[in-house]
């Protein structure tokens, strides 16, 4: 477990090296002159004289792996730049957004693990039953609409023709409704059946089958045999929905105006503001790693069956 | 017995269904009515009525005929995508699988830092940063979705490379190629076409996606996100806008998804 455990801690720290470096080589060989976006936001009518200066103020005429290497210096550092459309420090832009997306993930990761676990049962137990094919037509409905879509029709329903919610306000609790359930719906979809299947292989398993052959009522057999697995089924859940949801961010919070990280890439990309956009990757890149890294972790100590081979779960 | 004839005829007809869809995308401008391009200041935001049968948005273009041509487009980008990164990921998955070793770890090692990008942000992150556009759009769904391809093709031939029918090639005097081109690609086929099939909803909605943020296919190129990006500001006064582009996309989504489980079903004999 310990040779495991670092070996994933290097694995990690390699990958994530890696990704700084793909961020910067992309932004790098970006079609735009960071020098020019440093001179107008700063209100400089820039000329070619003073475009020449501020290049070699700013290192752009180093050779790239120098570039880099001082980026990378700074960016150890927590110094993550200077944005130009906000112009402010990344770091002073950053902490506010991240709360607001973190709020709307886990808001949407609860409705997520509570309908997918409750509608996934339901349907496992009743199956072949009307509430399953229900339950499996919504699921499969889930999976095709597209999310973006589905938060039109959503505000179309609840705040153009039946006022029930209002969107403008993002930081009244009741905002937070209709853009959470935007992310997870379509996830929803997606684990619903997974689930389904988890417990229906858990339904034909000896142990369950001895349980019931003892007499116990199927309503104990399901809480305290079943469900105890499928906790595990859980937190592999969230390792996997994690990129959908942070992915997914970037549309909902764009139809609703959250003003998250999301939101604030696409500001990013509009204004060519590259130190902002390249703080969003990072970040998302690192928050990605981590939990699965953390869910990777506890599969592990969870789940004895869990056979470690050559540093990788399951292979 | 008859529930595998069962699910077999159904996906034949589900697979014909498909075709019939990809057949209107390919004849759409038979069927419109319209030019997708053209204005009529006459008729702007006006509702569902015998000229317009899915109404005209906000300068007056026919909605029906731009979903049509849509579909082309859709389609079209879909299945190009798929093409790129099916030959994209058999080869380098097939060069890991085959050579192992220091090649292999190396390769695996770049599929593991592009997988550590969640796949919407990356794609985001290289069209924002690339120029909003259908040629980077393409560019950029290839650079994510690649991978999924070569860890296939890797898994799969490292999992009959040692096998004895292999070997006896091998023995029989085959070389690589022959070997690959004869032996190995043939059986990993099916698996590959499983998931490709099973891509096809899931790329769909990537490409609209972008274009619903704007950064995939530009106006006035109709687009079923696109359309439902400019549609939006006008929710209130012109819902179909909204309705049709969505239901659109949503319809053929779904037809391919149903597609991608049959064909998991009838043609993966290991999946249960």
């Amino acid at each position: 477990m310990k040779y495991y455990l670092l070996k994933r801690i290097v694995q990690l720290m390699v990958v994530m090296l890696l990704a700084t470096f793909l961020t910067f080589g992309l932004t790098y060989i970006s079609p735009s002159d960071p020098a020019e976006m440093m001179l107008t936001s700063r209100d400089v009518i820039p000329t070619e004289e003073l475009l020449e200066k501020t290049r070699e103020e700013m290192g752009l005429k180093d050779p790239f792996i120098l570039q880099y290497g001082n980026w990378l210096k700074r960016l150890l550092r927590g110094d993550l730049g200077y944005s130009y459309s906000k112009r402010e420090s990344v770091a002073e832009v950053l902490p506010q957004r991240i709360f607001m997306t973190t709020r709307l993930a886990l808001a949407a990761l609860l409705i997520l693990v509570v309908f997918s676990l409750g509608l996934g049962i339901l349907s496992a137990i009743q199956k072949s039953k009307l509430a399953d094919y229900i339950i499996r037509g919504f699921s499969f409905v889930g999976i095709s609409i597209p999310s973006f879509w589905l938060g039109l029709i959503l505000i179309y329903i609840f705040v153009v023709k039946n006022r029930w919610f209002r969107i403008t306000d993002p930081y009244a609790h009741k905002s937070i409704i209709l853009p959470a359930m935007t992310l997870a719906i379509p996830l929803i979809g997606r684990y619903v059946r997974q689930i389904r299947a988890a417990i229906l292989e858990q339904y034909s398993q000896d142990y369950v089958v001895g349980a019931r052959a003892r007499g116990i009522r199927e309503g104990e057999i399901i809480i305290h045999h079943i469900l105890p697995n499928a906790l595990l089924g859980i937190i592999t859940l969230i390792g996997l929905s994690t990129a959908a949801l942070l992915g997914g961010t970037v549309i909902v919070e764009n139809i609703f105006t959250w003003p998250g990280l999301g939101s604030m890439a696409l500001e990013a990309i509009t204004y060519r503001d590259y130190p902002l956009l390249q703080a969003y990757v990072i970040f998302m890149v690192w928050i990605y790693v981590s939990i699965n890294f953390i869910v990777d972790i506890m599969t592990q100590a969870l789940d004895p069956r869990v056979v470690i081979r050559g540093g990788r779960i399951g292979e | 017995m008859s529930n595998r004839k069962r699910k077999k005829a159904f996906f034949s007809f589900i697979l014909s269904v498909a075709g019939l869809l990809i057949l209107l995308a390919i004849v759409a401008p038979a069927f419109a009515p319209k030019d997708p391009l053209a204005t009529d200041f006459a008729h702007v935001l006006k509702g569902p009525s015998s000229k317009y049968p899915f109404g005209t948005d906000q300068v007056g273009r026919c909605i029906y005929s731009r979903i049509l041509y849509g579909a082309r487009v859709s389609l079209g980008m879909t299945f190009l995508l798929l093409m790129l990164i099916f030959t994209l990921g058999l080869a380098i998955g097939m060069v890991a699988g085959m050579s192992g070793g220091i090649i292999d770890t190396m390769i695996m090692r770049i599929t593991d830092t592009v997988l550590s990008f969640p796949d919407t942000v990356f794609a985001i992150a290289i069209v924002g940063i690339l120029g909003p556009g259908i040629r980077n759009t393409i560019f950029a769904l290839s650079v994510v979705w690649w991978t999924k391809y070569a860890r296939l093709t890797r898994v799969l031939v490292m999992g009959i490379k040692n096998s004895e029918y292999i070997h006896a090639a091998k023995m029989a005097g085959a070389g690589k190629l022959k070997l690959i081109t004869h032996y190995i690609f043939p059986n990993i086929l099916s698996s590959l076409i499983v998931q490709l099939a099973l891509d096809i909803g899931g790329m769909m909605l990537a490409i609209a996606g972008l274009s619903f943020l704007g950064l995939g296919v530009q106006s006035p190129t109709p687009e079923w996100g696109n359309m439902l990006n400019e549609g939006r500001a006008y929710m209130q006064t012109a819902p179909w806008l909204l309705i049709y582009p969505g239901l659109a996309i949503f319809t053929v989504v779904a037809i391919f998804n149903v597609l991608g489980d049959t064909a998991r079903d009838v043609l993966d004999p290991k999946h249960v």
